[in-house]
């Protein structure tokens, strides 16, 4: 946080007090208490809160009363006033006399951290100056970004231009690129970094739990359902939301989730009160939408809502001069996680790393170190600790598809097309495999071929 | 070095593998040994019939008044609904750079949501809640990082977003406030 908000407490129940104080506390804030409004004022006339959340029934002068004499001293004070009972005339009067907003007791702990979290929005914005809102001169939180070729120095160009603005992203590459880092990247670079950043994997959830996680559910929607269950949209709310594998999503959601888009507003089930959220898109894909578009597979106006800028990650064996990088950071990570000193590499295992394809991508990249951490001597990573066929190391001619042909069917060959046993022998999940035969149209007959 | 000691002890209903599992966790988070064990207690009296949860201030002091002197930090793991007066609910709580701190199970299953049986998750969210509980003992705040454990989480949603570790700023951090 760029500032420390300092927030001032006033209630005249202890445990009340103490709750909040350690709520606030946790969440990094500068806290103080007054037990009720006239020591209240008293630490206000020498000393500066951010926010002051008071309780409007105190003995002696109640928190309306206190509300005015804060506006008289300080009419920037953003003052947010507790009820026990909430009745529309104490609200009207709160609100009319400044307050920022009022809540009932107790609240819903999401409830109290959204209030905070608008509340410090507001002074943000009040304090943002020349210097803040001079454009972010070096990435941050890239810390899985890897990279110092020419195309990943693009792509962290782009993520630094586009994260300052609230643009739909589309960040496209192939399966292992890292797209889900990217755009954890442009949340961490934004203005809405403050704010969650909450990732769906599309592919992974059939139509009618896609529905129930975006849009959450009504306590009692069907059986079961004993509490709220907030969706994604709503838990995005001044952040962003990253939707993985976008391309999955059936023609149904297509036209459910540009309307939303649209709107952003949108129903729990069971639920008849419309819901609104500002968040902002990023999306993912390893297809080619525009393709699907022409296919008419994928809505053209959803695409391009979605498609304002797009990112491509380049594939590992574009950019092989980041291997060392990557290698050394992997290595650096793994050796950390499993206690372990850092492990040294043998340049003959660095060489054969470098020559290698990598079908599967980083992932695969960071799979291979991970597993020659765990089976090598715990010192050196060697060649024999390396799951690389030799046969395999690009030094042909041949295209990198050819290349890339030749090796998903060897493996599959090797394990009888065992997709599950292939999969996890090439390192990637069995939806990847499954576009490689697809893309590369190989046939079980192609082992005698 | 000696390893610091952990206490965890537990009021309720958990099955014998997530505790064991959870305690793997923490070991492999904060270095440390654990100390897994049953704790016996009537909670009536932490009972509010009003609200129908138990009051978790009252029941952080409680595990708060134990004596493990062998332990730097205590977290009493409980399978009831918490509350605190001024909010709805807790997962759990704990004393800021303090020794104690409690967790609960009881809004971590899916099946409150109506939603399927899944063990492993509810395992993650445990462990979870759990290192996030220990990161405040150990005098970490909230952090904004969306997948750093000591990311605020208010709903269960909100813990299914971020991993089962620190950070590496809250992790140097840590380090920091261990020297």
């Amino acid at each position: 946080m760029a500032k420390k908000i300092s927030i001032l407490i006033v209630d005249d129940e202890e445990s009340v007090r103490d709750s909040l104080y350690n709520w606030f506390l946790e969440d990094g804030f500068r806290v103080a208490y007054a037990e009720n409004a006239s020591k209240a004022l008293t630490i206000l006339e020498s000393d500066q809160f951010d926010i002051i959340l008071a309780d409007i029934k105190m003995p002696g002068m109640d928190g309306l009363e206190m509300l005015r004499r804060i506006k008289a001293l300080k009419p920037d004070s953003i003052v947010i006033v507790m009820t026990a009972f909430a009745t529309v005339d104490t609200a009207v009067k709160a609100l009319k006399d400044g307050a920022y907003d009022y809540v009932t007791k107790p609240f819903d702990p999401d409830d109290l951290t959204h209030l905070i979290r608008n509340a410090t929005k507001q002074i943000s914005l009040a304090d943002e100056n020349e210097s803040l809102r001079k454009k972010v001169s070096s990435l941050e939180n890239v810390e899985d970004l890897i990279g110092n070729s020419v195309a990943m120095k693009n792509v962290l160009r782009e993520i630094e231009s586009v994260a300052q603005t609230n643009s739909s992203v589309i960040i496209t590459g192939e399966s292992g690129t890292g797209k889900e880092l990217v755009a954890r990247a442009i949340h961490a670079n934004s203005p809405r970094k403050f704010f969650p950043f909450v990732s769906v994997h599309c592919g992974a959830l059939t139509e009618s739990l896609l529905e129930s996680e975006l849009f959450g559910h009504e306590k009692g929607a069907f059986t079961g359902a004993m509490y709220n269950r907030k969706g994604r949209f709503e838990m995005a709310d001044s952040g962003s939301i990253f939707l993985d594998e976008i391309a999955t999503i059936s023609t149904k959601m297509q036209v459910e989730l540009l309307r939303v888009l649209e709107s952003k507003t949108f129903m729990r089930v069971g639920g008849n009160k419309e819901i609104s959220s500002d968040f902002r898109v990023i999306c993912a894909t390893n297809k080619d939408l525009k393709s699907m578009v022409e296919k008419g597979t994928f809505r053209e106006d959803l695409f391009y809502r979605l498609n304002v800028v797009n990112i491509q990650i380049p594939p590992l064996r574009d950019r092989k001069d980041d291997i060392p990088l990557l290698v050394t950071y992997f290595i650096k990570k793994y050796c950390t996680s499993m206690n372990k000193p850092t492990a040294a590499i043998d340049p003959a295992a660095l060489k054969r790393l470098q020559e290698f394809n990598f079908p599967g991508n980083i992932r695969e990249l960071e799979n291979m170190i991970e597993r020659a951490i765990v089976v090598g001597n715990g010192k050196r990573i060697a060649l024999k600790d390396l799951p690389l066929e030799k046969s395999f190391v690009s030094s042909s001619t041949e295209s990198l598809d050819d290349f890339e042909k030749a090796f998903v069917l060897q493996i599959l060959n090797k394990y009888n097309w065992n997709i599950s046993r292939t999969a996890k022998a090439l390192k990637v999940d069995r939806v990847t495999l499954y576009n490689k035969i697809k893309k590369y149209d190989l046939k079980l007959a192609d082992q005698h071929g | 070095m000696n390893l610091p000691n952990i206490t965890l002890i537990s009021y309720g209903y958990f099955g014998k593998d997530l505790l064991e599992k959870t305690a793997e966790a923490v070991i492999l988070e904060f270095q440390c040994s654990v100390n897994l064990i049953e704790g016996h207690l009537d909670l009536s009296e932490y009972y509010d019939p009003a609200r129908r949860q138990y009051n978790g201030n009252s029941m952080l002091k409680l595990v708060d008044s134990l004596s493990f002197p062998d332990s730097l930090k205590i977290l009493g793991l409980f399978d009831v609904d918490l509350f605190i007066p001024i909010l709805t609910f807790i997962f759990g709580q704990a004393f800021l750079g303090g020794r104690t701190g409690i967790a609960s199970l009881y809004r971590l299953s899916n099946e409150r949501y109506g939603m399927i049986r899944d063990d492993r998750l509810l395992l993650d969210r445990f462990c979870k809640e759990v290192i996030h509980e220990l990161g405040h003992t150990f005098g970490l705040k909230h952090c904004q990082n969306p997948i750093c454990v000591m990311r605020s989480s208010t709903y269960v949603e909100d813990i299914d977003q971020k991993n089962q570790h620190l950070c590496h700023n809250c992790r140097a951090e840590l380090e920091l406030l261990l020297e």
